[in-house]
């Protein structure tokens, strides 16, 4: 087994994935510090989704390995990932709240179906906490079809918390929101994040929330890394590929 | 498209659903069991299901009753009409009517439900929760569908034999004794206990197909169209065969 970096939580190596002849990911590395903030950036269909996908094991990668907490995410059986998972949060795109369940099912069913024991009154005081953090408890017995878009986005964010994951993938939070909500929704992002010392992977496109969550960019161009740096490193960039996110 | 595509689709297509359904026996048996997702299902699927049945039953049982009624006259055995009827209804047409109503209410349902979880990443965000949404959603479902089929038809039986004593009625005085008698008397362990065991087979069919068809749906909205109404016409399908099936095995055991 290859040799993780301690401080390392997420240590990607010549992942290759490829649906038919069509290569997406093409020897992608990347490696996250306990605690950071890395955004994917990238054009749309460069593969950012599918990369988020493979690290959460949705998608199996054709070749490379994903190194989650020392455990290689291709190569585990089914309740291995599944254990893996508990400690891997994912706010998806569309947000894929439960539309047959109440805000309040939503958060509790990840929590019964992880801690079987768990107390009525200690999932109570878990989802009211996660919703609080969101500022939406008034909302536990409302149906998802009753939220807005941006509540919608903050439910999803307190169910991807409640399992208090220690590394969050986050597939275009801000996407297809209005720019108020959307800096709404980085403030949660980082306040969530100082709040539990997590450590993300957040793909976007969106430069201000890029500018105000990344600690490290990452550019994937042709399903490589193509550049990666701060913010500011890469703002100042004089290649025309890296240049063109920032105009 | 040529034939050898569409015969290398179809093998694909009988591949796929043979597997899914062990990836079900194998779901199904190791714990932790989702009792009461199970019994939400059985109180959806069956319990709500039952007015729609009752009513086709009722309709069923008086109908045949009326067209019957003719032919028998003609040939002098009129009285023979409660004993026709009841067999009828008991060995064929009862599982088969009431199987196919639940394969259009419940198969479109599930394959329509499941369907629009996939597109909309439903399934997804319950896989990467660490939840098997195998169990929980296609384990409950095709057990439910698989136990409330035989006691829906049971009570659908019921339910068509009292709507035949009513179109028995309609042209002649008969009292619900003697109709419930001579019906019961034609009966044997032989027409009842088959005709129970194949609505066993039929509702795994529905259940497993919706499922099936659910779970692999794909291309957004449209998609999910199409999955609920493939999963009726395939469950349908499947339900003629199983009754084939099922007749051919009870005539080799000397059931008939």
């Amino acid at each position: 087994m290859e040799t993780v970096k301690s401080e390392a939580v997420i240590v990607i190596k010549d992942l290759v994935k490829a649906f038919g002849d069509k290569i997406i990911l093409d020897g992608f590395n990347l490696t996250v510090e306990k605690g950071s903030n890395v955004v994917i950036l990238g054009k749309s269909g460069s593969g950012k989704s599918v990369l988020i996908k493979c690290i959460i094991g949705l998608l199996q990668p054709d070749s490379g390995s994903i190194h989650v907490f020392n455990g290689n995410i291709p190569e585990m059986n089914e309740d291995e990932l599944d254990q893996a998972r508990s400690k891997i949060g994912f706010l998806f795109q569309s947000n894929a709240l439960y539309d047959s369940m109440t805000i309040r099912e939503n958060l509790e069913f990840p929590l019964l179906r992880h801690w079987v024991d768990i107390e009525k009154d200690e999932v109570d005081r878990l989802v009211n906490g996660a919703l609080e953090d969101v500022d939406l408890l008034h909302t536990l017995d409302m149906m998802p079809s009753e939220l807005s878009g941006g509540m919608l986005k903050r439910v999803a964010l307190a169910r991807t918390m409640i399992l208090r994951p220690e590394v969050i993938l986050y597939d275009e939070p801000t996407t297809g929101l209005d720019p108020v909500t959307s800096r709404e929704i980085e403030n949660l992002i980082l306040k969530l994040q100082k709040k539990n010392h997590t450590s993300s992977i957040i793909i976007s496109h969106d430069m201000n929330c890029v500018k105000n969550t990344a600690d490290l960019v990452v550019l994937l161009l042709e399903g490589k890394c193509y550049a990666e740096g701060t913010y500011a490193e890469l703002e100042q960039s004089a290649d025309q590929n890296i240049k063109q996110f920032f105009e | 498209m040529t034939l050898i595509v569409r015969l290398k689709q179809f093998l694909d297509e009988t591949g796929n659903v043979a597997r899914f359904t062990g990836r079900f026996f194998s779901a199904g048996i190791k714990p932790r069991y989702e009792s009461k997702e199970l019994l939400n299902q059985c109180y959806n699927i069956g319990y709500l299901s039952f007015p729609l049945v009752g009513l086709t039953s009722f309709i069923m049982g008086l109908v045949l009753t009326m067209q019957l009624r003719p032919s028998l006259v003609d040939y002098g055995v009129e009285s023979q009409l409660p004993v026709m009827v009841g067999l009828a209804i008991v060995r064929e047409i009862g599982p088969v009517i009431t199987a196919l109503i639940f394969a259009g209410k419940i198969g479109s349902s599930i394959g329509a439900e499941l369907g629009s979880m996939k597109v909309t990443e439903q399934i997804d965000a319950m896989t990467v929760s660490g939840i098997k949404p195998f169990k929980y959603l296609v384990a409950t479902r095709v057990m439910a569908t698989t136990l409330m089929l035989p006691l829906l038809t049971i009570l659908g039986d019921g339910i068509s034999l009292f709507g035949a004593y009513l179109g028995v009625n309609i042209r002649s005085v008969t009292s619900i004794d003697l109709f419930f008698l001579q019906v019961f008397k034609s009966l044997d362990f032989s027409d009842v206990l088959p005709a129970i065991i194949k609505t066993l087979f039929f509702g795994f069919a529905v259940g497993i197909v919706g499922c099936y068809k659910g779970f692999n749906s794909s291309k957004g909205t449209q998609g999910v169209g199409i999955s609920a109404n493939s999963a009726v016409v395939l469950s349908s399908v499947l339900i003629f065969i199983i009754d084939l099936l099922a007749v051919q095995i009870t005539e080799l055991l000397g059931l008939n």
